[in-house]
């Protein structure tokens, strides 16, 4: 079944047209990884789902509900999380007032709450610190926990593994595999390598537009492909 | 500059700023009554700078609106709290200090009301439209503090008026060769209890929470599920208030205002705002008491330098630190 439908999505940010025809299916449930190059228009893609960029025209289904147009508060409220290439943590804030915010009522569903925990066991012990002292790993997952606090159905994750060492890595990927049993991950990602350990489905974007889109294992198998879309090396 | 910060960073910061401030001023006045007068002044001052100036940071750091027609809302709030006080003449003549005391707390409350009743109307009306474009910000929010001017002139007239305090605020307190005006300590201890109420709706409230959060991003803040709009709004009405709060405190320190008083706060309340840091509460509190000191103490000792002392103020802490004393995370 699909969860989210983008269809002719153009994107315009002040009079450059960033993103000229767009269009994917997510399927509910695993992760699907959207790739492509250096400016390819990844980052465009998940803020015009996210409405922080206005689409138009075209159309994003979420649900079967066009949610093209709506405000970024209101997509949230319909069960799309979403973490930013830059992560957006409020470094003000502590650990613990960052994830409060991100619940619906203010208060912690607590079984929730020890899952975070066993997933990323650093924000427990930093609980009472400001974000901006965190490390960047630290901080990425953060960015994460507050996704998931309160259940969501598709989290938008943009470049997680940017600038982290590879044991954060490794344990963001596992993270993100256990994230994907209860919801829908929509991932950017520039790291072939981690995307392709994860991901189920997947879309390539270059120059604004979708070229190529299928299986993960299938792209995977053809590195001829992979040459041409991604400039990777067999 | 940095070994100076570190060093400041080791005994408290910035927050040794103002002690400094009042011990190199010590030193150099000589006599610790007139010392003391001064302080408690300053600190009076500062206090009212920082009702008129807090809700300008917030919205500075929260909206990105830089809004010159910010002193509009002290100058409502003082003549609005003076016209009040005047029809009340006869309860703060009263022997009576329940009677004074409600004339006070009346006058006190319709600027608040006005504050935010002309602060929903700038924020729908003036700032909404010019959201993200600076430029146009300054230009059209200088034209609404120059039309709210000339509001004040056609409504209150341009002869300055008197502003009537109530008998127990009058006076002061001569403690051996100290003389401590009553009304200061009232300003301070209403501007110290304006600044906890700050602190407690910021770091214990729901709605702080998403303020602070706002002033660092306000896209995330919206990603999250929440209406950035209704916020602001909220935000700028305060802002309005708690100017008009400070503008009618400042009526009452002055005694005699005149339509011009808006334009002439203008500067003092953007230099307080740039010296505390962008969006910060404590740091715009740190900037209004610094600035309240200089200028007493400066006044005192090279009057001459009196106009250009918080100027040169500003310029020192901006090469020091350009962001501020203690702006908010961004």
């Amino acid at each position: 079944m699909t969860l989210l439908s983008v269809r002719k999505m153009k994107t315009n940010i002040g009079q450059y047209a960033v993103l000229h025809d767009v269009s994917f299916d997510v399927p509910e449930g695993g992760v699907f990884v959207l790739l492509g190059r250096n400016g390819a228009g990844k980052t465009t893609t998940l803020r015009s789902i996210m409405g922080l960029w206005q689409p138009s025209p075209g159309s994003v289904q979420f649900k079967g509900q066009d949610i093209a147009g709506m405000a970024t508060a209101d997509i949230s409220r319909l069960g799309i999380a979403f973490v930013p290439e830059n992560m957006g943590i409020f470094g003000g804030l502590t650990v613990e007032e960052n994830l409060v915010l991100a619940t619906a009522k203010g208060k912690f569903d607590q079984a929730r709450l020890r899952r975070i925990y066993e997933l990323f066991p650093a924000l427990e012990q930093f609980w009472s610190k400001q974000a901006w002292s965190l490390s960047g790993g630290q901080k990425q997952m953060l960015s994460v926990a507050r996704a998931i606090i309160e259940p969501r159905a598709l989290i938008l994750i943009d470049e997680p593994t940017k600038g982290l060492a590879p044991s954060i890595v490794a344990a963001m990927g596992e993270a993100f595999r256990e994230i994907a049993q209860s919801a829908t991950i929509l991932l950017v990602e520039q790291n072939f390598n981690f995307a392709r350990n994860l991901g189920r489905d997947m879309a390539v974007i270059e120059d604004g537009r979708v070229v190529h889109s299928g299986t993960m294992a299938d792209f995977s198998a053809d590195t001829d492909l992979q040459g041409q879309l991604l400039g990777l090396s067999a | 500059m940095d070994k100076l910060s570190d060093t400041l960073g080791r005994f408290g910061g910035v927050y040794l700023l103002p002690v400094a401030l009042g011990a190199v001023a010590f030193v150099l006045i000589g006599a610790p009554s007139s010392w003391v007068t001064l302080t408690v002044a300053g600190l009076a001052m500062g206090m009212m700078l920082f009702l008129m100036a807090s809700g300008l940071s917030l919205v500075f750091g929260l909206m990105d609106v830089m809004n010159f027609g910010h002193s509009a809302f002290v100058s409502f709030g003082a003549f609005v709290a003076a016209s009040v006080l005047a029809g009340l003449s006869s309860w703060l003549g009263s022997d009576s200090v329940v009677l004074a005391s409600a004339a006070l707390m009346l006058a006190l409350l319709a600027a608040i009301a006005f504050g935010l009743a002309v602060g929903l109307f700038f924020e729908t009306v003036i700032i909404r439209p010019v959201y993200q474009d600076h430029l146009r910000q300054i230009l059209i929010t200088m034209g609404a503090l120059i039309v709210s001017e000339q509001i004040i002139l056609a409504v209150w007239g341009g002869t300055p008026i008197t502003v009537l305090r109530p008998g127990f605020l009058e006076g002061a307190w001569i403690i051996g060769d100290v003389s401590i005006e009553v009304y200061r300590l009232f300003a301070f201890a209403l501007g110290a209890y304006v600044f906890a109420g700050l602190m407690i709706l910021l770091n214990r409230t729901r709605i702080g929470l998403l303020i602070r959060a706002g002033v660092e991003n306000r896209e995330m803040v919206e990603a999250l599920g929440f209406k950035i709009n209704r916020l602001f709004i909220g935000v700028f009405m305060l802002g309005s208030a708690l100017a008009a709060l400070g503008g009618a405190m400042w009526a009452g320190y002055e005694t005699l205002i005149t339509p011009a008083l808006g334009g002439e706060m203008m500067i003092v309340v953007f230099i307080v705002v740039i010296i505390g840091g962008l969006g910060s509460i404590e740091g715009t509190l740190l900037g209004a008491i610094i600035v309240g000191l200089t200028a007493n103490y400066v006044g005192y000792l090279t009057p001459k330098l009196a106009l250009a002392s918080n100027m040169i103020l500003m310029m020192a802490i901006l090469m020091w630190r350009p962001s501020g004393l203690k702006p908010a995370v961004k």
